[in-house]
């Protein structure tokens, strides 16, 4: 923001009026001081009203301990799995079709014939993978740093809960390509659900919408995957954030709290 | 001497409170009253449209889906008593191949063969290829008279018993019945390892002894 303001006149120098006051020739302004007062002043006019510039700065310029290195950008890595994820996957949504006769053919339509079909799917189908790895070696840095501890530890529990929402997004959306191991991965998926005692009979029906897979178990699938979980993901990803800014970020753990001066002399 | 009203800090009276514009009589403050009128009409708000989105999401599982439906496989001289004989059923027939299985077939040999307890004694066997481990496909094979799951390696018997492997209790069957000459197959039925009769279940649910009331019955059957 403040590059792009125009510098304030100071006594004595050049300013509208001029040196000794005498009305200076008004200088005529060129495309690029044109534009650059543009942006500012549009810019401006937005930071006025929103407050942007003073949250960027509080969000962005925050002070982080000694020692951060780069095993602290694993977690901003996976939200940028995750967008690649929501990006991808909105535009697939424009060529697949959720339904038990149509999504096989939908979904091989995309990789043979849609310009950069095969790209974009190919994205979203690594990506996924990539997006687990991440969240995992996220995790040991967490683990291994100690930054789980208190204060943070309301932050590892938002964390794990996303790791069950993202694994949860991994089943529902391995059955969308609907291809002989999709199909038999979700019966098997389901079926695993339904052992669990007294409720799981029920789960198991809750997903398949009946007692057998049925017309209905692909659409169910389908809006779990693009609506319900990512909901969930976005709402808790705010949160995890939020925590992280207002807590901060940990030192690494092989470096020792530096003792003030004084200290070290009544040692 | 403090000439200060007093004011009764506990009494239940907000007039007693000392509470500006009390009524006589009154024990809700207005700003009380009106946070819980808008707690109550939001909460009735969001709840007029969650209750019944999730009833929604949750009706199949009180839906009878499987109604009674009869599907002719043929003669009944293509079956006999010492083998079985695949066919394909349409269990889902709104999907199209998806909603397909396969079953095999034999007739009922009542000198040999276990009675199942708890019904009508069926004239034909028809076992279902739905593994009772996690549904993966079983397929029989003649030259041991068993049948095995390509998944976890679960083996059963001539009569669907489990001889092997993870699963739970002996495969599924269908009931038969002959019409005009003709095998009907016809809804599923699973069984427990004394071949005691149940409701349909799901593969993995256990239905020997106290396992059973763990793994409830659908609502609908």
């Amino acid at each position: 923001m403040k590059l792009l303001r125009p510098t304030p006149p100071r006594p004595g120098r050049n300013g509208p009026n001029g040196p000794n006051g005498a009305p200076a020739a008004p200088a005529k302004p060129g495309v690029k001081e044109k534009t650059v007062e543009g942006t500012a002043s549009v810019v401006g006019w937005l930071d006025e009203r929103t407050g942007t510039s003073s949250f960027l700065r509080y969000f962005l310029y925050r002070k982080v301990p000694k020692g951060t290195n780069w095993f602290y950008t694993l977690g901003t890595a996976t939200l940028f799995a995750f967008l690649s994820q929501a990006v991808t996957g909105v535009f697939l949504a424009m060529y697949y079709e959720p339904d038990p006769t149509r999504a096989y053919e939908s979904a091989s339509r995309i990789t043979n014939e849609v310009f950069l079909g095969e790209f974009v799917r190919g994205m979203h189908k690594w990506g996924s993978t990539v997006m687990i790895i991440l969240i995992f070696v996220h995790m040991a840095r967490v683990f291994f740093f100690g930054a789980y501890k208190y204060p943070r530890e309301l932050n590892w529990v938002i964390g794990v809960t996303l790791l069950v929402l993202v694994l949860m997004m991994g089943l529902t959306g391995y059955l969308l390509p609907f291809d002989q191991r999709s199909f038999w991965a979700t019966v098997v998926a389901v079926n695993i659900n339904a052992s669990g005692p007294i409720v799981g009979p029920y789960l198991a029906d809750f997903l398949r919408a009946g007692a057998e897979f049925g017309p209905t178990t692909i659409t169910r699938f389908y809006s779990l995957h693009m609506l319900l979980i990512p909901g969930l993901i976005i709402a808790l990803i705010g949160a995890h954030l939020y925590l992280v800014v207002k807590l901060g970020t940990t030192a690494p753990p092989w470096l020792k709290a530096e003792k003030k001066d004084l200290l070290r002399e009544e040692v | 001497m403090d000439d200060s009203p007093k004011f009764d800090k506990t009494s239940r009276y907000t007039e007693d409170r000392g509470i500006a514009g009390a009524f006589e009589g009154e024990t809700v403050t207005r700003r009380r009253f009106m946070e819980g009128t808008v707690l109550l009409a939001g909460g009735i708000a969001t709840m007029a449209f969650t209750l019944p989105a999730l009833g929604f999401a949750l009706g199949p599982i009180f839906e009878d889906t499987t109604p009674e439906r009869w599907q002719s496989v043929g003669p009944e001289d293509d079956f006999n008593d010492e083998t079985y004989v695949p066919r394909v059923i349409n269990l889902v027939p709104e999907i199209g191949d998806p909603g397909k299985t396969t079953i095999y077939v034999r007739r009922f040999n009542p000198q040999r063969d276990k009675e199942v307890a708890g019904q009508e004694p069926q004239p034909y066997v028809a076992i279902s290829t739905r593994c009772a481990h996690l549904g993966c496909p079983v397929r029989y094979i003649q030259a041991s008279r068993k049948f095995v799951c390509p998944c976890h390696g679960g083996v059963y018997g001539f009569e669907g018993q489990v001889e092997g492997g993870p699963p739970v209790r002996p495969l599924d069957r269908f009931y038969t019945r002959v019409r005009a000459g003709r095998v009907q197959i016809g809804d599923r039925f699973s069984l427990n390892s004394q071949l005691k009769r149940f409701s349909p279940r799901d593969p993995s649910n256990h239905l020997d002894g106290l396992w059973q009331y763990l793994y409830p019955a659908r609502p609908t059957t």
